[in-house]
Protein backbone atom coordinates (compact mmCIF):
# COMPACT_ATOMS: atom_id res chain seq x y z
CA UNK A 1 0.00 0.00 0.00
CA UNK A 2 1.57 3.33 -1.42
CA UNK A 3 1.28 5.61 2.36
CA UNK A 4 -1.63 8.17 1.65
CA UNK A 5 1.10 11.64 1.73
CA UNK A 6 3.43 9.77 -1.15
CA UNK A 7 0.32 10.05 -3.74
CA UNK A 8 -0.02 13.85 -3.42
CA UNK A 9 1.05 15.36 -6.44
CA UNK A 10 1.11 18.94 -7.38
CA UNK A 11 -0.18 19.90 -10.66
CA UNK A 12 1.85 22.68 -12.35
CA UNK A 13 -1.38 24.87 -12.71
CA UNK A 14 -1.23 24.75 -8.98
CA UNK A 15 1.65 26.18 -8.48
CA UNK A 16 2.26 29.26 -10.88
CA UNK A 17 1.25 32.45 -11.52
CA UNK A 18 -1.77 32.65 -13.81
CA UNK A 19 -2.13 34.95 -16.92
CA UNK A 20 -3.78 38.08 -15.84
CA UNK A 21 -2.65 37.38 -12.12
CA UNK A 22 -1.90 40.94 -10.54
CA UNK A 23 1.85 39.53 -9.35
CA UNK A 24 2.34 39.18 -12.81
CA UNK A 25 2.80 42.97 -13.22
CA UNK A 26 5.82 43.20 -10.22
CA UNK A 27 8.51 43.24 -12.45
CA UNK A 28 7.16 46.53 -14.52
CA UNK A 29 6.33 48.24 -11.15
CA UNK A 30 9.64 47.34 -9.47
CA UNK A 31 11.56 48.30 -12.68
CA UNK A 32 10.09 51.78 -12.36
CA UNK A 33 10.54 52.09 -8.78
CA UNK A 34 14.39 51.10 -9.22
CA UNK A 35 14.25 53.95 -12.27
CA UNK A 36 13.05 56.25 -9.93
CA UNK A 37 15.65 55.23 -7.02
CA UNK A 38 18.35 55.83 -9.87
CA UNK A 39 17.34 59.55 -11.03
CA UNK A 40 16.88 60.31 -7.22
CA UNK A 41 20.17 59.19 -6.76
CA UNK A 42 21.68 60.96 -9.55
CA UNK A 43 20.40 64.02 -8.81
CA UNK A 44 20.79 64.34 -5.07
CA UNK A 45 24.01 62.83 -5.27
CA UNK A 46 25.74 65.19 -7.50
CA UNK A 47 25.28 67.50 -4.86
CA UNK A 48 26.94 65.47 -2.21
CA UNK A 49 28.66 62.23 -3.52
CA UNK A 50 29.88 60.76 0.04
CA UNK A 51 25.92 60.45 1.34
CA UNK A 52 24.88 58.75 -1.80
CA UNK A 53 27.69 56.20 -1.57
CA UNK A 54 27.20 55.94 2.58
CA UNK A 55 23.61 55.83 1.69
CA UNK A 56 23.70 52.96 -1.31
CA UNK A 57 26.35 51.01 0.77
CA UNK A 58 23.28 50.57 3.97
CA UNK A 59 20.76 49.20 0.71
CA UNK A 60 23.37 47.32 -1.05
CA UNK A 61 24.42 45.79 2.00
CA UNK A 62 20.83 45.03 3.40
CA UNK A 63 19.47 43.15 -0.15
CA UNK A 64 22.63 41.41 -0.54
CA UNK A 65 22.61 40.30 2.82
CA UNK A 66 18.75 39.06 2.28
CA UNK A 67 20.17 37.30 -0.95
CA UNK A 68 23.18 35.43 0.54
CA UNK A 69 20.58 34.47 3.87
CA UNK A 70 18.67 32.61 1.28
CA UNK A 71 21.44 31.08 -0.46
CA UNK A 72 21.85 29.72 3.06
CA UNK A 73 18.39 28.88 3.75
CA UNK A 74 18.60 26.59 0.55
CA UNK A 75 22.22 25.42 1.38
CA UNK A 76 21.37 24.03 4.72
CA UNK A 77 18.22 22.30 3.58
CA UNK A 78 20.27 20.43 1.18
CA UNK A 79 22.67 19.33 3.54
CA UNK A 80 20.14 18.21 5.91
CA UNK A 81 18.29 16.80 3.51
CA UNK A 82 15.23 18.64 5.15
CA UNK A 83 11.77 17.56 4.34
CA UNK A 84 9.55 19.93 5.16
CA UNK A 85 10.55 23.57 3.74
CA UNK A 86 10.47 22.18 0.19
CA UNK A 87 7.79 24.11 -0.79
CA UNK A 88 9.63 26.91 0.40
CA UNK A 89 12.75 26.22 -1.43
CA UNK A 90 11.90 27.77 -4.35
CA UNK A 91 11.13 31.51 -3.11
CA UNK A 92 14.54 31.23 -1.89
CA UNK A 93 16.21 30.22 -5.27
CA UNK A 94 14.24 32.82 -6.62
CA UNK A 95 15.80 35.57 -4.34
CA UNK A 96 19.57 34.17 -4.05
CA UNK A 97 19.16 34.29 -7.96
CA UNK A 98 19.36 37.85 -7.40
CA UNK A 99 23.10 37.97 -6.74
CA UNK A 100 24.35 37.87 -10.09
CA UNK A 101 22.13 41.63 -10.51
CA UNK A 102 23.45 42.49 -6.85
CA UNK A 103 27.20 41.87 -8.31
CA UNK A 104 26.29 45.16 -10.44
CA UNK A 105 25.28 47.11 -8.58
CA UNK A 106 28.24 47.08 -6.50
CA UNK A 107 30.21 48.99 -8.96
CA UNK A 108 28.91 52.37 -6.95
CA UNK A 109 30.47 50.98 -4.01
CA UNK A 110 33.46 50.41 -6.25
CA UNK A 111 33.22 54.28 -7.72
CA UNK A 112 32.86 55.25 -4.11
CA UNK A 113 36.02 53.45 -2.86
CA UNK A 114 37.53 56.80 -1.73
CA UNK A 115 34.44 57.81 -0.03
CA UNK A 116 33.63 55.00 1.63
CA UNK A 117 37.15 53.86 3.08
CA UNK A 118 39.71 55.41 4.84
CA UNK A 119 42.08 53.34 4.27
CA UNK A 120 41.76 53.62 0.48
CA UNK A 121 42.74 57.17 0.46
CA UNK A 122 46.00 57.45 -1.57
CA UNK A 123 48.98 57.86 1.15
CA UNK A 124 46.23 57.48 4.24
CA UNK A 125 49.09 54.83 5.58
CA UNK A 126 51.76 57.11 5.32
CA UNK A 127 50.94 58.78 8.35
CA UNK A 128 48.96 55.79 10.53
CA UNK A 129 51.18 52.96 11.70
CA UNK A 130 48.08 50.64 11.80
CA UNK A 131 47.17 51.18 8.37
CA UNK A 132 50.83 50.57 7.07
CA UNK A 133 50.27 46.84 8.82
CA UNK A 134 47.21 45.95 7.75
CA UNK A 135 48.27 47.31 4.43
CA UNK A 136 48.96 44.01 2.89
CA UNK A 137 45.07 43.01 3.33
CA UNK A 138 43.25 46.36 3.03
CA UNK A 139 44.71 48.07 -0.23
CA UNK A 140 42.94 49.00 -3.37
CA UNK A 141 43.48 45.88 -5.77
CA UNK A 142 43.84 43.25 -2.94
CA UNK A 143 40.04 44.81 -2.19
CA UNK A 144 39.08 44.73 -5.52
CA UNK A 145 40.20 41.35 -6.37
CA UNK A 146 38.49 40.14 -3.29
CA UNK A 147 35.05 41.68 -4.24
CA UNK A 148 35.27 40.45 -7.90
CA UNK A 149 36.17 36.85 -6.31
CA UNK A 150 33.39 36.86 -3.89
CA UNK A 151 30.72 37.72 -6.61
CA UNK A 152 31.76 35.29 -8.93
CA UNK A 153 31.46 32.24 -6.20
CA UNK A 154 27.95 33.79 -4.54
CA UNK A 155 27.19 33.67 -8.46
CA UNK A 156 28.38 30.51 -9.68
CA UNK A 157 26.18 28.73 -6.32
CA UNK A 158 23.89 30.75 -7.09
CA UNK A 159 23.50 29.41 -10.88
CA UNK A 160 24.20 26.38 -10.01
CA UNK A 161 21.41 25.77 -7.72
CA UNK A 162 19.47 27.82 -8.80
CA UNK A 163 19.61 25.73 -12.46
CA UNK A 164 19.80 22.72 -10.49
CA UNK A 165 16.70 22.71 -9.15
CA UNK A 166 14.74 24.66 -12.19
CA UNK A 167 16.19 21.62 -14.28
CA UNK A 168 14.67 18.93 -12.36
CA UNK A 169 11.34 20.51 -13.21
CA UNK A 170 11.88 18.75 -16.21
CA UNK A 171 13.60 16.19 -16.27
CA UNK A 172 12.60 14.80 -12.65
CA UNK A 173 15.72 13.52 -12.16
CA UNK A 174 16.25 12.35 -8.23
CA UNK A 175 19.79 12.64 -9.06
CA UNK A 176 19.81 16.27 -9.12
CA UNK A 177 18.78 16.44 -5.61
CA UNK A 178 21.63 14.06 -4.21
CA UNK A 179 24.39 15.99 -6.57
CA UNK A 180 23.24 19.32 -5.16
CA UNK A 181 22.60 17.54 -1.48
CA UNK A 182 26.51 16.40 -1.85
CA UNK A 183 27.74 19.64 -2.50
CA UNK A 184 25.94 21.50 0.06
CA UNK A 185 28.09 20.52 2.81
CA UNK A 186 31.47 22.38 0.98
CA UNK A 187 29.33 24.90 -0.45
CA UNK A 188 28.28 25.88 3.38
CA UNK A 189 31.96 26.64 4.36
CA UNK A 190 32.35 28.64 1.09
CA UNK A 191 29.79 31.06 1.93
CA UNK A 192 30.42 31.30 5.53
CA UNK A 193 34.06 31.99 4.57
CA UNK A 194 33.39 34.27 1.74
CA UNK A 195 30.47 36.15 3.71
CA UNK A 196 32.48 36.78 6.53
CA UNK A 197 35.58 38.69 4.54
CA UNK A 198 32.85 40.24 2.74
CA UNK A 199 30.97 41.83 5.78
CA UNK A 200 34.83 43.07 7.03
CA UNK A 201 36.19 44.63 3.38
CA UNK A 202 32.26 46.06 3.27
CA UNK A 203 31.73 46.84 6.93
CA UNK A 204 33.96 46.34 9.15
CA UNK A 205 36.87 48.16 7.22
CA UNK A 206 34.98 51.38 7.61
CA UNK A 207 36.71 51.60 10.81
CA UNK A 208 39.92 50.49 9.82
CA UNK A 209 41.51 50.40 13.24
CA UNK A 210 38.88 48.47 14.71
CA UNK A 211 38.41 44.82 14.55
CA UNK A 212 36.11 42.36 16.11
CA UNK A 213 36.24 38.40 15.05
CA UNK A 214 32.91 37.47 15.46
CA UNK A 215 31.81 40.40 13.14
CA UNK A 216 31.21 37.32 10.01
CA UNK A 217 29.17 35.68 12.25
CA UNK A 218 27.22 39.00 13.05
CA UNK A 219 26.68 39.81 9.74
CA UNK A 220 25.76 36.20 8.88
CA UNK A 221 22.78 36.13 11.95
CA UNK A 222 21.16 39.03 10.90
CA UNK A 223 21.82 37.99 7.19
CA UNK A 224 19.66 35.31 8.01
CA UNK A 225 16.70 36.77 10.44
CA UNK A 226 16.54 39.36 7.62
CA UNK A 227 16.05 36.60 4.85
CA UNK A 228 13.75 34.79 7.09
CA UNK A 229 11.86 37.72 7.95
CA UNK A 230 11.61 38.50 3.97
CA UNK A 231 10.58 34.80 3.23
CA UNK A 232 7.48 34.76 5.94
CA UNK A 233 6.43 38.35 4.21
CA UNK A 234 6.47 36.82 0.71
CA UNK A 235 4.63 34.03 1.80
CA UNK A 236 1.85 35.64 3.60
CA UNK A 237 1.53 37.88 0.66
CA UNK A 238 1.37 35.07 -1.85
CA UNK A 239 -1.48 33.25 -0.07
CA UNK A 240 -3.12 36.46 0.23
CA UNK A 241 -2.66 36.74 -3.72
CA UNK A 242 -4.54 33.64 -3.97
CA UNK A 243 -1.17 31.69 -4.80
CA UNK A 244 -0.07 28.18 -3.29
CA UNK A 245 -2.73 29.12 -0.88
CA UNK A 246 -3.10 25.37 -0.53
CA UNK A 247 0.37 24.40 -0.93
CA UNK A 248 1.59 26.54 1.99
CA UNK A 249 0.00 25.79 5.18
CA UNK A 250 -0.28 26.96 8.75
CA UNK A 251 2.31 24.15 9.52
CA UNK A 252 5.31 26.02 7.17
CA UNK A 253 4.28 29.28 8.81
CA UNK A 254 5.13 27.75 12.28
CA UNK A 255 8.36 26.30 11.55
CA UNK A 256 8.94 29.79 9.20
CA UNK A 257 7.77 31.15 12.59
CA UNK A 258 10.23 29.32 14.81
CA UNK A 259 13.27 29.74 12.15
CA UNK A 260 12.65 33.94 13.11
CA UNK A 261 12.34 33.45 16.73
CA UNK A 262 15.33 31.40 17.06
CA UNK A 263 17.37 33.53 14.89
CA UNK A 264 16.12 36.49 16.67
CA UNK A 265 17.49 34.98 19.49
CA UNK A 266 20.66 33.64 17.54
CA UNK A 267 21.12 37.32 16.90
CA UNK A 268 20.91 38.77 19.83
CA UNK A 269 23.11 36.22 21.36
CA UNK A 270 26.18 37.38 19.24
CA UNK A 271 25.66 41.00 18.96
CA UNK A 272 25.92 40.72 22.54
CA UNK A 273 28.61 38.69 23.02
CA UNK A 274 30.71 40.51 20.48
CA UNK A 275 29.71 43.85 22.96
CA UNK A 276 29.98 42.16 26.28
CA UNK A 277 33.89 41.27 25.80
CA UNK A 278 34.70 44.70 24.11
CA UNK A 279 32.73 46.19 26.82
CA UNK A 280 34.47 44.27 29.70
CA UNK A 281 38.03 44.50 28.71
CA UNK A 282 37.91 48.36 27.77
CA UNK A 283 40.55 48.46 25.62
CA UNK A 284 40.82 51.58 23.32
CA UNK A 285 40.72 49.73 20.01
CA UNK A 286 38.36 47.89 21.06
CA UNK A 287 35.59 50.21 22.22
CA UNK A 288 36.09 52.69 19.45
CA UNK A 289 33.41 51.57 17.72
CA UNK A 290 31.17 51.36 19.98
CA UNK A 291 31.96 54.33 21.56
CA UNK A 292 30.86 56.12 18.19
CA UNK A 293 27.15 54.13 19.07
CA UNK A 294 26.45 55.31 22.04
CA UNK A 295 27.45 59.12 21.51
CA UNK A 296 24.72 61.25 20.78
CA UNK A 297 21.22 60.21 18.79
CA UNK A 298 23.16 57.06 17.59
CA UNK A 299 22.77 55.80 21.56
CA UNK A 300 18.99 56.20 20.41
CA UNK A 301 19.38 53.99 17.73
CA UNK A 302 20.92 51.49 19.67
CA UNK A 303 18.58 51.12 22.38
CA UNK A 304 16.27 50.69 19.32
CA UNK A 305 18.19 47.76 18.34
CA UNK A 306 17.78 46.38 21.74
CA UNK A 307 14.34 46.21 21.88
CA UNK A 308 13.49 46.21 18.58
CA UNK A 309 15.52 43.59 17.09
CA UNK A 310 15.43 41.26 20.10
CA UNK A 311 12.99 41.99 23.27
CA UNK A 312 10.01 43.13 21.62
CA UNK A 313 9.96 40.20 18.56
CA UNK A 314 11.46 37.59 21.16
CA UNK A 315 8.45 37.72 23.41
CA UNK A 316 6.41 38.62 20.52
CA UNK A 317 7.43 35.43 18.30
CA UNK A 318 7.15 33.13 21.36
CA UNK A 319 3.97 31.86 21.36
CA UNK A 320 2.73 29.56 18.89
CA UNK A 321 -0.56 31.01 17.99
CA UNK A 322 1.11 34.30 16.37
CA UNK A 323 3.31 31.61 14.39
CA UNK A 324 0.59 29.71 12.92
CA UNK A 325 -1.59 32.99 11.76
CA UNK A 326 -0.48 34.23 8.08
CA UNK A 327 -1.12 37.62 9.46
CA UNK A 328 0.64 37.94 12.83
CA UNK A 329 3.14 35.68 11.21
CA UNK A 330 3.96 38.38 8.57
CA UNK A 331 4.05 41.21 10.66
CA UNK A 332 6.76 40.14 12.91
CA UNK A 333 8.60 39.40 9.48
CA UNK A 334 8.05 42.65 7.98
CA UNK A 335 9.02 44.85 11.61
CA UNK A 336 12.42 42.13 11.70
CA UNK A 337 12.67 43.02 8.18
CA UNK A 338 12.76 46.82 8.96
CA UNK A 339 14.95 45.99 12.14
CA UNK A 340 17.47 44.31 10.01
CA UNK A 341 18.05 47.60 7.98
CA UNK A 342 17.97 49.28 10.84
CA UNK A 343 21.22 47.02 12.10
CA UNK A 344 23.17 47.68 9.13
CA UNK A 345 22.45 51.36 9.39
CA UNK A 346 24.02 51.75 12.31
CA UNK A 347 26.62 49.64 11.83
CA UNK A 348 27.34 51.91 8.45
CA UNK A 349 26.64 55.10 8.74
CA UNK A 350 27.96 56.41 12.22
CA UNK A 351 31.30 56.83 10.28
CA UNK A 352 29.83 59.26 8.07
CA UNK A 353 27.63 60.83 10.60
CA UNK A 354 29.86 60.93 14.01
CA UNK A 355 27.77 63.44 15.37
CA UNK A 356 24.18 61.48 15.38
CA UNK A 357 21.74 60.12 13.32
CA UNK A 358 21.36 62.22 10.01
CA UNK A 359 18.41 60.42 8.03
CA UNK A 360 18.69 61.47 4.31
CA UNK A 361 16.78 61.99 1.44
CA UNK A 362 19.39 59.52 -0.25
CA UNK A 363 18.94 56.41 1.77
CA UNK A 364 15.27 56.53 0.61
CA UNK A 365 16.62 56.85 -2.92
CA UNK A 366 19.37 54.22 -2.99
CA UNK A 367 16.95 52.02 -0.95
CA UNK A 368 14.43 52.35 -4.05
CA UNK A 369 16.79 51.76 -6.76
CA UNK A 370 18.27 48.54 -5.41
CA UNK A 371 15.37 47.66 -3.85
CA UNK A 372 13.62 47.73 -7.23
CA UNK A 373 16.15 45.78 -9.24
CA UNK A 374 16.23 43.12 -6.29
CA UNK A 375 12.24 42.92 -6.30
CA UNK A 376 12.29 43.72 -10.11
CA UNK A 377 14.74 40.91 -10.69
CA UNK A 378 12.98 38.47 -8.01
CA UNK A 379 9.33 38.44 -9.56
CA UNK A 380 10.64 38.36 -12.84
CA UNK A 381 12.00 35.11 -12.25
CA UNK A 382 8.88 33.77 -10.24
CA UNK A 383 6.57 34.61 -13.52
CA UNK A 384 8.76 32.30 -15.72
CA UNK A 385 8.70 28.93 -13.38
CA UNK A 386 7.08 27.17 -10.78
CA UNK A 387 7.14 28.73 -7.27
CA UNK A 388 7.86 25.25 -6.16
CA UNK A 389 10.15 22.57 -6.78
CA UNK A 390 7.44 20.38 -8.58
CA UNK A 391 9.25 17.58 -9.06
CA UNK A 392 11.75 17.04 -5.89
CA UNK A 393 11.89 13.88 -4.60
CA UNK A 394 10.47 15.25 -0.98
CA UNK A 395 7.37 17.51 -2.54
CA UNK A 396 5.26 15.51 -1.29
CA UNK A 397 6.42 14.98 1.99
CA UNK A 398 6.61 18.82 2.92
CA UNK A 399 3.40 19.05 1.68
CA UNK A 400 1.96 16.84 4.31
CA UNK A 401 4.31 18.35 6.62
CA UNK A 402 2.90 18.62 10.08
CA UNK A 403 3.96 19.81 13.57
CA UNK A 404 3.89 17.00 16.13
CA UNK B 1 -5.76 17.75 44.16
CA UNK B 2 -2.29 17.60 44.94
CA UNK B 3 0.52 16.59 42.77
CA UNK B 4 2.07 13.38 42.64
CA UNK B 5 -0.74 11.49 44.14
CA UNK B 6 -2.00 9.24 41.49
CA UNK B 7 -5.67 9.95 40.68
CA UNK B 8 -7.74 6.79 40.25
CA UNK B 9 -11.04 5.96 40.35
CA UNK B 10 -12.81 5.53 43.54
CA UNK B 11 -15.04 2.38 43.28
CA UNK B 12 -13.84 -1.23 43.09
CA UNK B 13 -13.19 -1.13 39.22
CA UNK B 14 -10.63 1.01 37.75
CA UNK B 15 -12.06 0.86 34.17
CA UNK B 16 -12.20 -0.83 30.99
CA UNK B 17 -8.91 -1.83 28.86
CA UNK B 18 -8.94 -2.49 25.20
CA UNK B 19 -6.27 -4.02 22.76
CA UNK B 20 -5.83 -2.96 18.99
CA UNK B 21 -3.86 -4.63 16.59
CA UNK B 22 -2.57 -1.51 14.82
CA UNK B 23 -2.10 2.59 15.02
CA UNK B 24 -4.92 2.65 12.53
CA UNK B 25 -7.12 0.64 14.54
CA UNK B 26 -6.45 2.84 17.70
CA UNK B 27 -6.59 5.99 16.20
CA UNK B 28 -10.39 5.33 14.69
CA UNK B 29 -10.89 4.00 17.75
CA UNK B 30 -9.78 7.09 19.81
CA UNK B 31 -12.13 9.45 17.06
CA UNK B 32 -15.11 7.76 18.17
CA UNK B 33 -14.65 7.46 22.29
CA UNK B 34 -13.65 11.18 21.53
CA UNK B 35 -17.07 11.34 20.19
CA UNK B 36 -18.79 9.54 22.11
CA UNK B 37 -17.92 12.21 24.78
CA UNK B 38 -15.68 10.45 27.57
CA UNK B 39 -13.55 12.30 29.97
CA UNK B 40 -11.61 9.99 31.64
CA UNK B 41 -9.84 8.17 29.46
CA UNK B 42 -5.75 7.45 27.51
CA UNK B 43 -4.35 5.77 24.68
CA UNK B 44 -1.39 3.92 24.77
CA UNK B 45 0.83 2.92 22.10
CA UNK B 46 4.52 1.40 22.08
CA UNK B 47 5.51 4.51 19.50
CA UNK B 48 3.93 8.07 19.10
CA UNK B 49 1.36 7.79 16.78
CA UNK B 50 1.35 10.94 14.36
CA UNK B 51 -2.09 13.23 14.94
CA UNK B 52 -3.22 10.99 18.24
CA UNK B 53 -3.48 13.96 20.31
CA UNK B 54 -5.80 15.57 17.62
CA UNK B 55 -7.65 11.83 17.31
CA UNK B 56 -8.20 12.03 21.14
CA UNK B 57 -9.54 15.38 21.21
CA UNK B 58 -6.54 16.30 23.76
CA UNK B 59 -6.11 20.25 24.56
CA UNK B 60 -2.58 21.71 24.53
CA UNK B 61 -0.60 21.18 27.27
CA UNK B 62 -0.34 24.15 30.20
CA UNK B 63 3.96 22.99 30.31
CA UNK B 64 4.86 25.92 27.71
CA UNK B 65 3.52 28.57 30.54
CA UNK B 66 5.03 26.48 33.37
CA UNK B 67 8.16 26.89 31.35
CA UNK B 68 8.11 30.30 30.77
CA UNK B 69 6.98 31.48 34.34
CA UNK B 70 9.79 29.12 35.83
CA UNK B 71 12.46 31.03 33.03
CA UNK B 72 11.66 34.52 33.62
CA UNK B 73 11.24 33.49 37.47
CA UNK B 74 15.25 32.36 37.33
CA UNK B 75 16.00 35.18 34.91
CA UNK B 76 15.01 37.85 38.08
CA UNK B 77 16.20 35.48 40.68
CA UNK B 78 19.89 35.40 39.06
CA UNK B 79 20.23 39.10 37.99
CA UNK B 80 18.79 40.28 41.88
CA UNK B 81 21.61 37.82 43.29
CA UNK B 82 24.25 39.10 41.16
CA UNK B 83 22.93 43.31 41.88
CA UNK B 84 22.39 41.94 45.75
CA UNK B 85 26.20 40.64 45.74
CA UNK B 86 27.80 43.58 43.69
CA UNK B 87 25.70 46.28 45.27
CA UNK B 88 24.58 45.58 48.76
CA UNK B 89 26.71 42.57 50.14
CA UNK B 90 29.99 43.00 48.87
CA UNK B 91 30.87 46.16 47.32
CA UNK B 92 33.98 46.17 44.79
CA UNK B 93 35.47 48.05 42.03
CA UNK B 94 36.12 45.90 39.42
CA UNK B 95 37.69 47.34 36.66
CA UNK B 96 37.21 50.61 37.08
CA UNK B 97 33.84 49.90 36.30
CA UNK B 98 30.66 51.04 38.49
CA UNK B 99 29.07 48.33 41.41
CA UNK B 100 25.56 47.83 39.49
CA UNK B 101 27.61 47.34 35.85
CA UNK B 102 24.34 45.03 34.36
CA UNK B 103 25.58 44.25 31.35
CA UNK B 104 28.13 41.60 33.37
CA UNK B 105 25.03 40.08 34.80
CA UNK B 106 23.72 39.53 31.67
CA UNK B 107 25.00 35.70 30.85
CA UNK B 108 24.91 34.81 34.42
CA UNK B 109 20.95 36.15 34.09
CA UNK B 110 20.64 34.47 30.95
CA UNK B 111 21.85 30.72 32.65
CA UNK B 112 20.05 31.23 35.44
CA UNK B 113 16.64 31.81 32.94
CA UNK B 114 17.63 28.63 31.05
CA UNK B 115 18.12 26.55 34.51
CA UNK B 116 14.74 27.28 35.69
CA UNK B 117 12.86 26.84 32.82
CA UNK B 118 14.34 23.37 32.03
CA UNK B 119 13.74 22.07 35.31
CA UNK B 120 10.25 23.60 35.45
CA UNK B 121 9.68 21.70 32.30
CA UNK B 122 11.29 18.27 33.57
CA UNK B 123 9.42 18.25 36.55
CA UNK B 124 6.29 20.38 35.18
CA UNK B 125 6.20 17.18 32.97
CA UNK B 126 5.97 14.71 35.52
CA UNK B 127 4.04 16.72 37.92
CA UNK B 128 1.41 17.32 35.19
CA UNK B 129 1.76 13.45 34.05
CA UNK B 130 1.56 12.63 38.10
CA UNK B 131 4.75 10.55 37.73
CA UNK B 132 6.47 9.17 39.52
CA UNK B 133 4.00 7.10 39.64
CA UNK B 134 4.78 3.53 41.08
CA UNK B 135 1.98 1.01 40.78
CA UNK B 136 -0.93 1.78 38.25
CA UNK B 137 -4.14 -0.89 37.87
CA UNK B 138 -3.48 -1.17 34.75
CA UNK B 139 -0.48 -3.33 35.20
CA UNK B 140 -2.99 -5.97 36.73
CA UNK B 141 -3.44 -6.81 32.80
CA UNK B 142 -1.98 -9.73 31.30
CA UNK B 143 -2.16 -8.46 27.95
CA UNK B 144 -1.20 -4.61 28.78
CA UNK B 145 2.85 -5.86 28.98
CA UNK B 146 2.45 -6.20 24.94
CA UNK B 147 2.02 -1.99 25.46
CA UNK B 148 5.94 -1.65 25.26
CA UNK B 149 6.03 -4.17 22.07
CA UNK B 150 3.33 -4.46 19.67
CA UNK B 151 -0.02 -3.94 20.71
CA UNK B 152 -2.58 -0.79 21.32
CA UNK B 153 -4.61 -0.03 24.30
CA UNK B 154 -7.53 2.49 24.77
CA UNK B 155 -8.12 2.29 28.37
CA UNK B 156 -11.34 3.82 29.65
CA UNK B 157 -11.61 5.08 33.65
CA UNK B 158 -14.96 3.58 35.73
CA UNK B 159 -15.41 7.67 36.94
CA UNK B 160 -16.09 8.80 33.37
CA UNK B 161 -19.27 10.24 33.43
CA UNK B 162 -20.35 7.93 30.49
CA UNK B 163 -18.65 4.79 31.46
CA UNK B 164 -20.96 1.88 31.25
CA UNK B 165 -19.92 -1.64 32.14
CA UNK B 166 -21.77 -3.53 29.55
CA UNK B 167 -22.15 -0.42 27.05
CA UNK B 168 -18.61 0.46 27.39
CA UNK B 169 -17.78 -3.01 26.38
CA UNK B 170 -19.86 -3.09 23.41
CA UNK B 171 -18.45 0.10 22.25
CA UNK B 172 -15.21 -0.85 22.28
CA UNK B 173 -15.55 -4.26 20.53
CA UNK B 174 -17.54 -2.53 17.85
CA UNK B 175 -14.41 -0.33 17.32
CA UNK B 176 -12.49 -3.47 16.43
CA UNK B 177 -10.91 -4.40 19.63
CA UNK B 178 -8.81 -7.66 19.80
CA UNK B 179 -9.74 -7.84 23.52
CA UNK B 180 -11.79 -6.32 26.22
CA UNK B 181 -11.04 -6.69 29.42
CA UNK B 182 -12.75 -5.16 32.95
CA UNK B 183 -10.33 -4.12 35.43
CA UNK B 184 -10.10 -3.99 38.94
CA UNK B 185 -8.65 -1.48 41.30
Amino acid sequence: MIPEHDRVALRPEQATIPPGHPWNRIPVIAAVFALLGAVACAILGAGNPKQFFFSWLVSFMFFLSLALGGLFFVLIQYAVQGGWGIVLRRIGETIFATIPVMAALFLPVVLGLHDLFEWAHPGAADHDALLRWKEPYLNVSFFLIRAALYFVIWSFMAILYYRGSRGQDVTGDPGVSARLRRLAGPAIIVLALTQTFASIDWIMSLTPHWYSTIFGVYFFSGSFVGFIALLSVVVVAMRRAGLLETVITAEHLHDIGKLLFAFTAFWAYIGFSQFFLMWYANLPEETVWYKARIEGSWMQVSLLLIAGHFVVPFFYLMGRAVKRKGTTLALGGAWLLIMHFVDLYWQIMPTLHPEGLRPSALDVAAFVAIGGCFVGAASWLMRRQALVPLRDPRLAESLAFENV
Amino acid sequence: MPLLVPQLPTGSHYGMLAEFATPADLYHACERVRDEGFTRWDAHSPFPVHGLDKAMGLRRSPLPWIVLVMGLTGAALGFALQWWVHAKAYPLVISGKPYVSWPAYIPVTFEVGVLFGALGAVFGMLGLNRLPMHYHPLFRSKVFERVTDDAFFISIESWDPRFDASATRKLLESLGARSVELLES
